[in-house]
């Protein structure tokens, strides 16, 4: 029943893997380390910068805050999933370009899965709801105005596009 | 900030799940959301030697209205569910107002209301909603089986009542009577932080429309949240109004003696557990009255 | 030849670099995987102040996965101090001691994350499991904590070969501010503290070393602000030729000055220990040790006065302060000097009387931190406006309107030595239009005659804050630039430069698109790798688009020329009969007439025929910019807030900013710095604070407790842009990187005490942070 090694199995952007890992491999190291998928960045390690966010089965976690055994079976989603299948940038990317919503970058792709999720549930918020939905994601380089312009520009094209 | 090495258990049912910690109770750790225990291990300022992993008992993953009207939560439940169930929205509208208030929702995505509970952070919101709601608490271990009261639950920072092997296998929020009134209000640094301090209020209304019973509950202000009983019962019989809730801060702030924090001295989280009785008994008097259970 | 103009330069433009971070693909330097790559740890002191008696790796050296473990005996040459970075300034009469660390301790440490040893293992959860075994015998010693405390008699002394903690003393001066103060109607003396805290670039530190024998180099990926000077660092402590190694800055996650070269005991142990091993090295900075690992900004202490006359025009100010230094000084007296200059803020002080006093303490050292000490200066100074405006009757828009330093006044001399050991000169400015513009967008006028006193018949307390600002930026010594048309007729440029996140590759691009008749994206911009651009100091002191962006003007003209000629030569026409269009030359008259740039390119290195004598093969140049002194940014904030009376809460309602960062770029850019920089000004006023124990333990080392603000703490703000031409380049353009951080605790001092009446009822707010519990407390007094 005790494990030292633990065999994952799990989908990431829509594409198997298996591997054998230490149940104590956070799962950001597994992506970053065992995957190859470095677009998903490590900030704090504590859970509470928000960089390191991605989709599990649709809903945005700290993946510093989950052991890679979680990722066993899940479906999981990450940055480097999230653009069009002709790997334009989906609507949500190009409106961060648009409003220069990121600067160093690093703490974006936390942002773009936070929000990913976020408009999924709400596609008309408002300014003070995207506020809100940002708040667990530390950005040290925009002071946010833009973030949420940005969000907000990708809500209205979104809905403009159904 | 790397875990040290641990040995790794993820049984599928709670009978293995209470086997393995009835096997390994000293050296193990049960891990629940793990959005408290894995920064705490990253940190190596906890080295358990093994880890039962809890996320893979799906037979604990339940939110259930039983016939008394009391709601259960599993032990697997997470704390988005406390936003989104219709059972809790409807019948436990404290536990939906106050869940908004717990960090931030890619923690609420994975966090557990159980795995909150029984890590038992005197600044955590959830304990003082348990107290002010007299909720119940399931503790299980291979051989026992008892419930506690909250009450009873809430020992010391980071300290339960449960017993080596026992774990916390479920709750029960018990069902809400009529003319009641809740509230939860807190004050943090920044929103999603542990709050400076905090209240739960539920408040039950005579007909006549005075108080006929009043619980208020806090968070950060000692070793565990903790209830004010003198407070609590100056109001009971009195209408409930600015001058009589502003009677109970008063007794509040003379009956709670919180710790200083980083972010807040003694005296204001004293100060402040006035300031927020008042709003809150308010906010909660005005629910009960209008009948609207919900929160705003 | 076509004249040059402005297409792209000025205009808002979105970011070429925005691709690559937002689908994943940016490398940072976490994202740099090697074969053969080990994972370095460090056993760090848990004491601020202790003796080494013995450190034991022996369990260690036993557990799985170990390559190496390194203390201070291994390291040979390497383990003497470092140099300084910055030299002490040429001040007379300057007390400079300095003391510099050593990479891992072995005698003494003398702050809290001090490193005494490092482990090199197969991975970094090995390389942490054998720090954990590592036993040191520590024996503790006092400490020197508190910085007042730190210079009494009997205060323990953190170097033990000097006699106190003075780190350094240096008075500077003008005029004579006793002889003023004499002739002065008032004269107003507080003491302020100002308390600036930590960076916290979303992404660490972080370094990846590989030594390579194959080719006997050392190459090098770091997340730091100056690639050049960290080459020279490493070539300086290891004994080799700068062109054996190889640094490449990566994309850069953020770095707000704390990654400028320190020489970090980490940055010198992994290049090091990579050559020593034959392998490649990684150590990515945690954020737990980034607390202690990575230079912070802390506490001064002021003692000022000012003297005015009756009309409130400033005669003289005098200011004493202390400056808490931490353990060691490597950036010399660089965050105390711009405190010092910076009290003179944006007015004429024909007399100042400045002494400060850096103390060594047993805390992490201090360096710049956006705004490098700037913040310190503009409080003092401002907050002494504040109250001589309220002492006088004076509004307190009109005292610093009469004060302000004339436009017709510049370059104004204030005749101290600057951070970059120039005399302090402003090079331009105009600051009356810049506070104009506040008062209408703000509008004052409506504001105080009729919002505030409805608020207040309401019951609601809201207040106001304006206040003003200078920046002395874009400082040398130098950057460079080479531009190539590339035959594929994209346009290259490399400079030397590192990137954080300052929209470089966009801002730099719009600069050359313009002379080369390309758009913006067909310019790539390539920084912080030296075997591409071997000269250069890196991105600090918001120099980069001053400095590197004039180099790359100076180098894009001369390129387009080239390109001209060429072109002109093979249109067979005159040069003055062709431009730089479209990605062509092409001749005025009949565009049609066209070459390709990439064509050009390729006529340019011909394979068969000599090069003309006196000429180079390619469309290339290479030009280096160094301007003689830095210039002067200016501005106005001003921000309207509401204080709950009961819990001190505050509330941000409105926040304007008027800027004059010369001529923009990029407006775009320049807004999102300004915002960046306000997010972290609001941090500094109100949300963060290192809390140090008596014993030095950091009290609130996670991102739990130490309070970066979020999305809820940071309003929308209005920026509006005054353009004032600098003098110093031929761009015009000033430096923008650290402004918005440098007036916010200043502005939310005036709009808190406004809010709450605070001066009626004999409160002033003087020191920095701010919290609810500290607002509250002062009030119950």
């Amino acid at each position: 029943m005790l494990k030292e090694f633990y065999t994952v199995t799990t989908v990431v952007n829509g594409q198997s893997y298996k591997r054998v890992i230490e149940p104590r491999m956070s799962l950001c190291d597994f992506l970053r380390d065992e995957l190859d998928l470095t677009g998903t960045h490590v900030g704090c390690e504590h859970g509470v910068c928000g960089a390191c966010t991605i989709l599990v089965d649709g809903l945005p976690v700290r993946s510093c805050l989950m052991l890679a055994p979680h990722a066993d079976g899940a479906d999981i989603q990450t940055i480097e999933g999230l653009a069009n299948e002709d790997g334009e940038l989906n609507v949500l990317q190009w409106a961060f370009r648009e409003k220069h919503a990121l600067q160093c970058g690093f703490c974006t792709p936390g942002f773009l899965t936070t929000i990913t999720a976020f408009l999924a549930e709400n596609p008309n918020p408002d300014r003070e709801e995207v506020r809100e939905a940002l708040s667990g994601n530390t950005c040290r380089c925009t002071g946010y105005q833009h973030i949420i312009d940005a969000v907000l520009l990708a809500a209205e094209t979104m809905r403009a596009d159904k | 900030m790397k875990p040290a090495r641990f040995k790794y258990a993820n049984p599928k049912t709670l009978n293995d799940a209470l086997s393995l910690r009835a096997e390994y109770e000293d050296e193990s750790r049960f891990l629940a959301g793990g959005q408290s225990l894995l920064p705490t291990m990253a940190f190596r300022l906890a080295q358990p030697e093994i880890l039962i992993d809890l996320n893979w008992l799906h037979e604990l993953n339940y939110v259930r209205l039983e016939t008394s009207g009391a709601i259960r939560v599993g032990a697997t439940v997470r704390h988005r569910e406390m936003q989104v169930n219709r059972l809790i929205i409807d019948h436990q509208p404290l536990v939906n107002e106050a869940v908004f208030q717990v960090a931030h929702q890619q923690i609420r995505n994975r966090g557990t209301l159980c795995g909150n509970l029984a890590h038992a952070d005197p600044s955590s919101e959830m304990p003082a909603v348990m107290l002010a709601l007299e909720a119940r608490f399931h503790a299980k271990s291979i051989d026992t089986d008892r419930w506690i009261e909250a009450v009873d639950f809430f020992l010391g920072v980071f300290e339960t009542a449960l017993e080596g092997p026992e774990m916390l296998i479920e709750i029960e929020l018990p069902s809400m009577p009529e003319r009641i009134g809740t509230s939860f209000m807190e004050l943090s640094r920044r929103p999603g932080d542990y709050a400076m301090m905090g209240v739960a209020v539920v408040l039950t209304l005579n007909k006549d429309g005075t108080c006929a019973n009043c619980r208020l509950a806090f968070c950060n202000a000692s070793d565990t949240a903790v209830l004010a009983p003198k407070a609590m019962a100056s109001l009971v019989g009195k209408p409930v109004n600015e001058e009589t809730v502003r009677a109970v801060a008063n007794i509040v702030q003379t009956e709670l003696d919180p710790p200083d924090n980083i972010n807040a001295s003694s005296a204001y989280k004293t100060h402040l557990a006035g300031v927020l009785t008042r709003r809150a008994l308010l906010k909660a008097v005005e629910r009960a009255s209008g009948g609207a259970r919900a929160a705003a | 030849m076509g004249k040059k103009t402005n297409r792209y330069f000025g205009t808002r433009q979105r970011r070429n670099e925005d691709p690559a971070l937002l689908t994943g693909r940016g490398l940072f330097v976490a994202d740099v995987h090697l074969s053969n790559m080990r994972h370095a740890a460090f056993v760090r002191s848990p004491f601020a102040s202790a003796k080494i008696n013995g450190i034991d790796t022996s369990a260690a050296k036993k557990l799985p996965g170990i390559v190496a473990i390194i203390t201070a005996e291994d390291l040979g040459e390497l383990g003497r101090p470092t140099p300084l970075v910055v030299p002490p300034p040429p001040i007379e009469g300057l007390e400079f001691n300095q003391q510099t660390q050593v990479p891992l301790a072995s005698k003494r440490v003398r702050y809290v994350g001090e490193p005494v040893a490092m482990v090199i293992a197969e991975t970094r959860y090995l390389a942490e499991d054998a720090t954990d075994v590592i036993e040191v015998d520590f024996e503790e010693l006092p400490t020197a904590i508190d910085l007042e405390k730190s210079l009494h008699d009997d205060a323990f002394i953190v170097h033990e070969d000097m006699s106190s903690n003075v780190a350094a003393r240096a008075r500077q001066f003008k005029g004579d501010y006793a002889k003023a103060a004499k002739a002065a109607h008032t004269v107003i003396k507080r003491r302020f503290t100002y308390e600036h805290g930590m960076a916290h670039p979303m992404e660490t530190r972080g370094i990846v070393a590989q030594w390579d024998d194959r080719v006997n180099r050392l190459f090098v990926w770091a997340a730091t602000q100056g690639p050049s000077l960290l080459r020279g660092a490493l070539a300086g402590m290891m004994g080799m030729n700068e062109g054996d190694i190889r640094v490449i800055a990566p994309f850069v996650g953020g770095g707000f000055g704390v990654k400028v070269l320190y020489y970090y005991p980490e940055e010198m142990l992994i290049p090091w220990v990579a050559k020593r091993l034959g392998c490649a090295v990684k150590w990515i900075e945690d954020r737990g040790e980034h607390f202690v690992a990575t230079v912070q900004e802390r506490g001064q202490i002021h003692d000022a006065e000012i003297a005015l006359d009756k009309n409130g025009m400033i005669l003289g100010v005098k200011d004493t302060f202390l400056h808490d230094n931490g353990a060691y000084n490597p950036y010399g007296l660089t965050v105390p000097l711009n405190s010092q200059c910076s009290v003179l803020g944006n007015y004429v002080i024909p007399n100042y009387d400045s002494t400060m006093t850096c103390v060594y303490t047993n805390k992490p050292i201090v360096g710049p931190f956006r705004g490098a000490g700037r913040q310190h200066g503009i409080f003092v100074i401002e907050r002494l406006m504040d109250i001589a405006a309220r002492e006088l009757g004076l509004d307190r828009n009109e005292i610093r309107r009469r004060n302000y330093i004339p436009h017709d006044a510049f370059p104004f001399n204030n005749e101290l030595i600057f951070q970059d050991f120039t005399v302090l000169t402003y090079d331009t400015g105009n600051y009356e239009p810049a506070l104009d513009r506040m008062l209408e967008v703000i509008d004052y006028k409506k504001f105080i005659e009729d919002e505030q006193p409805n608020l207040k018949a309401e019951g609601r307390h809201v207040g106001i804050g304006i206040v003003s600002y200078m920046e002395g930026t874009g400082i040398g010594p130098y950057e460079g630039a080479k531009i190539q048309v590339q035959s594929t007729g994209r346009v290259r440029v490399v400079t030397g430069i590192g990137t954080q996140g300052q929209s470089h590759f966009t801002s730099f691009a719009q600069i050359v698109a313009d002379h080369m008749g390309v758009t913006p994206e067909e310019v790539d911009i390539i920084t912080g790798d030296t075997d591409q651009f071997y000269w250069g100091a890196g991105t600090f002191a918001s120099r980069g688009a001053v400095v590197a962006g004039n180099a790359i003007n100076e180098a894009a003209e001369a390129v387009a020329k080239i390109a001209l000629e060429k072109g002109a030569e093979h249109l067979g026409c005159a040069i003055n009969d062709v431009a730089l269009e479209d990605g062509h030359v092409v001749t005025i008259k009949d565009t049609t007439k066209r070459v390709p740039l990439g064509e050009l390119a390729l006529l340019a290195n011909p394979m068969r025929g000599a090069v003309k004598p006196g000429t180079e093969p390619g469309l290339e140049a290479t030009r280096f910019f160094g301007p003689e002194r830095g210039t002067t940014a200016n501005g106005v904030h001003g921000v309207i807030v509401e204080v709950d009376p009961e819990t001190m809460f505050v509330n941000i309602l409105k926040y304007f900013i008027v800027h004059d960062c010369g001529v923009i770029i990029n407006p775009m850019v320049v807004d999102g710095q300004i915002h960046g920089g306000v997010a972290q000004g609001i941090g500094n006023a109100f949300y963060e604070k290192i809390e140090f124990s008596e014993s030095g333990q950091i009290q609130n080392a996670t991102l739990a407790d130490y309070l970066l603000p979020t999305s809820m703490e940071v309003p929308d703000m209005d920026v509006e842009h005054i353009e004032t031409p600098s003098a110093t380049n031929r761009l015009g353009i000033k430096g923008v990187g650290e402004a918005g951080a440098i007036p916010v605790a200043a502005a939310f001092a005036q709009a808190v005490e406004d809010a709450l009446d605070l001066p009626a009822k004999g409160i002033e707010l003087l020191d920095i942070p701010l919290s609810p519990d500290a607002l509250w407390i002062l009030t119950q007094s």
